[in-house]
């Protein structure tokens, strides 16, 4: 017998979750547009109902194509599963509202998308969760558990500092404390790190950014390590104690590894409904399938305009932790040795006019708020992302009037060059 | 339902209904490793379709407490100890790969206690090959990769689940880093060391299958042959994990053979 292979990263990233369609040989994935799944009989009927046999009943629950974005994306991550939401801050919340209700505590990264921040700072917030938010290095971290503090968050690249967060680290502390590592992974994706593998518990990404990569479809990715042990950290009820409203279902019990994604699936896509559209998990799918070649490029294009804006004397400062001055320039190299991903940001010099100036002077990035697309982009996250941030956590976060964000793409570098280049000696006029 | 055997605490799945004495009893027994999740679907139907369910978690694994049990014979009578601790006086008992040895066992010898036996992925012998044996003596993770590559159909990576958004790989991987350290070698140790000299009257259901490169159905073939009592139920595109590979096949094989 041969000794055990895994397949690849590239295989996984086309083949994984799906089998060619038994019902038509489609080798594409199938968009299953259907809301509901006929029973063979009633008591098919019920044993679906009652998680005594696998299969789809509704489409907000699971759906046939949705399940092969799941199953592909576990695959990739190194998971046992996961759930596929819609849009990636509906996969932050199905990860908080499983673990965790009124009287708990989460200690945040303060270097978080403005929309995460959000979440935490204020709307959970209304609903008796309260954050505490730490500048990403570890012991900031530790400081801030209390005895109600369920959960330790971070984004693996910070934004838009790009702090690299130090996953082994922050996960030691969390399990000392017997609390999960719930990490935002949407700028690196699994081709460039794996966090599980370095210690974190939970993950989920924005799957609207690099996963997806054309700027297509709005939808996040909830991952399940299953390495985190509920039943022994004695913290989460959720998923230790019967749940009554699921025929007393003590989650951990029915099915240990798969406990939180049984839930998380069971009540909050029954109950809060924050599904993936089968369409929308089609076009994710067709990223995911280029995800192994797409991300070298963006890498190789971000390496060219790092370098570029770097010697160029309207800059001020470029943040990229690939850069010897940024302070997590070590810890990168460490945790993202196939690069620290297409999402950066610099200062340029004059401030918020320059800024303006120069967003208003691009001719191929374009002016939007997003990420992680085949194009590049660009935007000034003081007065979008990260509006509603107060000065102080602007600071915090990073963040100045000047900062401009680029999500770098995969057009010809020299173009990229050329289009700020020329903005640039515009913003100083 | 947490309980003690021999002094040490143990742990069986009961679908969250209470045992009743009226009703008939089936006891689901694990594999090398694993835990009494491996049977989620298929305890849980049992439990809501008039069956007193114990899946259990065999000494060491789970939450039961350590250490694992040596050999294939005590493991058998611990589940009897387990049954007379309970007070069920018979039950039919359902396997698992190194679970299937220790139903075939439990009915050779305690067969007053055993009503009929379902074998799924069963061999025998049970070889472990060497590499894998020592890797897991070593409790070296490549161990765990074997565990997980051998124990699924080499389509499994390549296709998609039956259980929607689950990873097998990914969840057998999972389910293997909680074990202590030891606790594989032990499971391997036993099932490969495993001589059944013994008959069994009892009816015998073994569910194999076609896609297993662990214990492939030829594997099978000389315990069949000398359990005159017994029927067969092939998987067509289950490797060892039938479970979770094949639910509804392995449910339905187990759903006819159990009756009631």
């Amino acid at each position: 017998m041969a000794g055990p292979k895994y397949p690849g990263f590239d295989t996984l990233a086309l083949h994984a979750g799906q089998s060619p369609d038994p019902a038509t040989g489609s080798r594409a994935v199938p968009i299953y547009q259907t809301t509901s799944y006929v029973f063979r009989d009633t008591e098919h009927a019920a044993s679906l109902f009652n998680m005594e046999r696998a299969g789809h009943v509704y489409s907000r629950i699971s759906n046939p194509t949705v399940a092969v974005l799941e199953e592909r994306v576990a695959a990739l991550e190194g998971g046992v599963g996961a759930i596929a939401t819609a849009s990636g801050q509906a996969a932050l919340h199905l990860a908080v509202a499983t673990l965790m209700g009124a009287g708990s505590h989460i200690v945040a990264s303060g270097s978080l998308y403005g929309g995460s921040h959000n979440l935490l700072a204020y709307t959970l917030k209304r609903f008796g969760i309260d954050t505490t938010f730490v500048v990403p290095k570890p012991e900031n971290f530790r400081k801030a558990i209390r005895d109600n503090t369920r959960l330790l968050f971070g984004e693996t690249l910070g934004n838009p500092g790009l702090d690299v967060l130090d996953i082994p680290a922050v996960s030691a502390i969390a399990h000392e404390a017997k609390l999960p590592l719930l990490v935002d992974a949407t700028f690196t994706t699994p081709y460039l790190m794996k966090p599980f593998d370095l210690g974190a518990d939970l993950l989920y990404h924005s799957a609207t950014k690099f996963l997806g990569g054309h700027g297509t479809a709005i939808g996040g990715v909830l991952v399940d390590s299953g390495r985190f042990d509920w039943e022994a950290s004695g913290k989460f009820e959720t998923l230790t104690a019967p749940y009554s409203g699921f025929h007393n279902m003590d989650f951990e019990e029915e099915s240990g590894t798969r406990a939180f994604l049984l839930r998380a699936r069971r009540e909050g896509l029954r109950d809060f409904g924050a599904c993936m559209a089968p369409m929308t998990a089609f076009q994710i799918l067709q990223g995911i399938e280029t995800l192994h070649l797409r991300m070298p490029r963006h890498v190789e294009n971000t390496r060219k305009v790092v370098a570029f804006l770097s010697s160029n004397p309207h800059v001020e400062k470029v943040i990229y932790p690939e850069l010897p001055g940024h302070p997590d320039h070590a810890l990168a190299k460490k945790l993202l040795p196939l690069g620290c991903g297409a999402v950066f940001s610099f200062e340029i010099k004059g401030g918020r006019a320059a800024g303006k100036r120069f967003i208003e002077s691009l001719r191929v990035f374009s002016h939007l708020a997003n990420v992680g697309d085949a194009k590049s982009l660009v935007i000034h996250p003081a007065t979008t992302t990260h509006y509603r941030m107060s000065d102080e956590d602007l600071k915090k976060a990073g963040i100045t009037a000047g900062t401009v964000r680029l999500s770098v793409g995969l057009e010809d570098a020299q173009d990229l060059v050329d289009d700020l280049d020329r903005s640039l000696k515009v913003s100083q006029k | 339902m947490n309980f003690a055997v021999g002094g040490r605490a143990a742990f069986a799945y009961t679908a969250a209904h209470e045992l009743e004495a009226a009703k008939p009893s089936v006891v689901f027994i694990h594999g090398a490793g694993l835990d009494h999740s491996s049977f989620a679907l298929q305890s849980r139907y049992f439990g809501y379709h008039g069956w007193n369910v114990l899946a259990l978690d065999l000494p060491g694994h789970g939450r039961s407490e350590g250490p694992p049990l040596p050999t294939v014979s005590a493991m058998a009578d611990w589940v009897i100890a387990v049954l007379d601790h309970l007070k069920i006086e018979k039950a039919v008992l359902v396997g698992h790969s190194m679970g299937s040895l220790i139903a075939l066992d439990a009915a050779a010898r305690h067969p007053r206690r055993v009503e009929k036996i379902a074998l799924i992925a069963v061999a025998y012998p049970m070889k472990v090959t060497a590499p894998f044996l020592e890797a897991a003596q070593r409790n070296d993770f490549s161990a765990f990769d074997m565990h997980t590559v051998w124990g699924h159909a080499a389509q499994v990576p390549l296709g998609s689940n039956p259980n929607p958004g689950m990873w097998m790989h990914g969840d057998n991987l999972a389910r293997l880093r909680r074990l202590a350290p030891g606790v594989l070698h032990s499971d391997l140790k036993a099932s490969n060391d495993f001589v059944f000299s013994g008959t069994v009257q009892c009816p015998v259901l073994f569910v194999l299958g076609k896609r297993d490169v662990m214990t492939p159905p030829r594997a099978a073939q000389a315990l069949l042959e000398k359990l005159s009592n017994s029927k067969v139920e092939i998987a067509e595109l289950s490797g060892h994990g039938l479970m979770s590979e094949a639910p509804d096949a392995t449910l339905d094989a187990l759903a006819a053979f159990l009756g009631r």
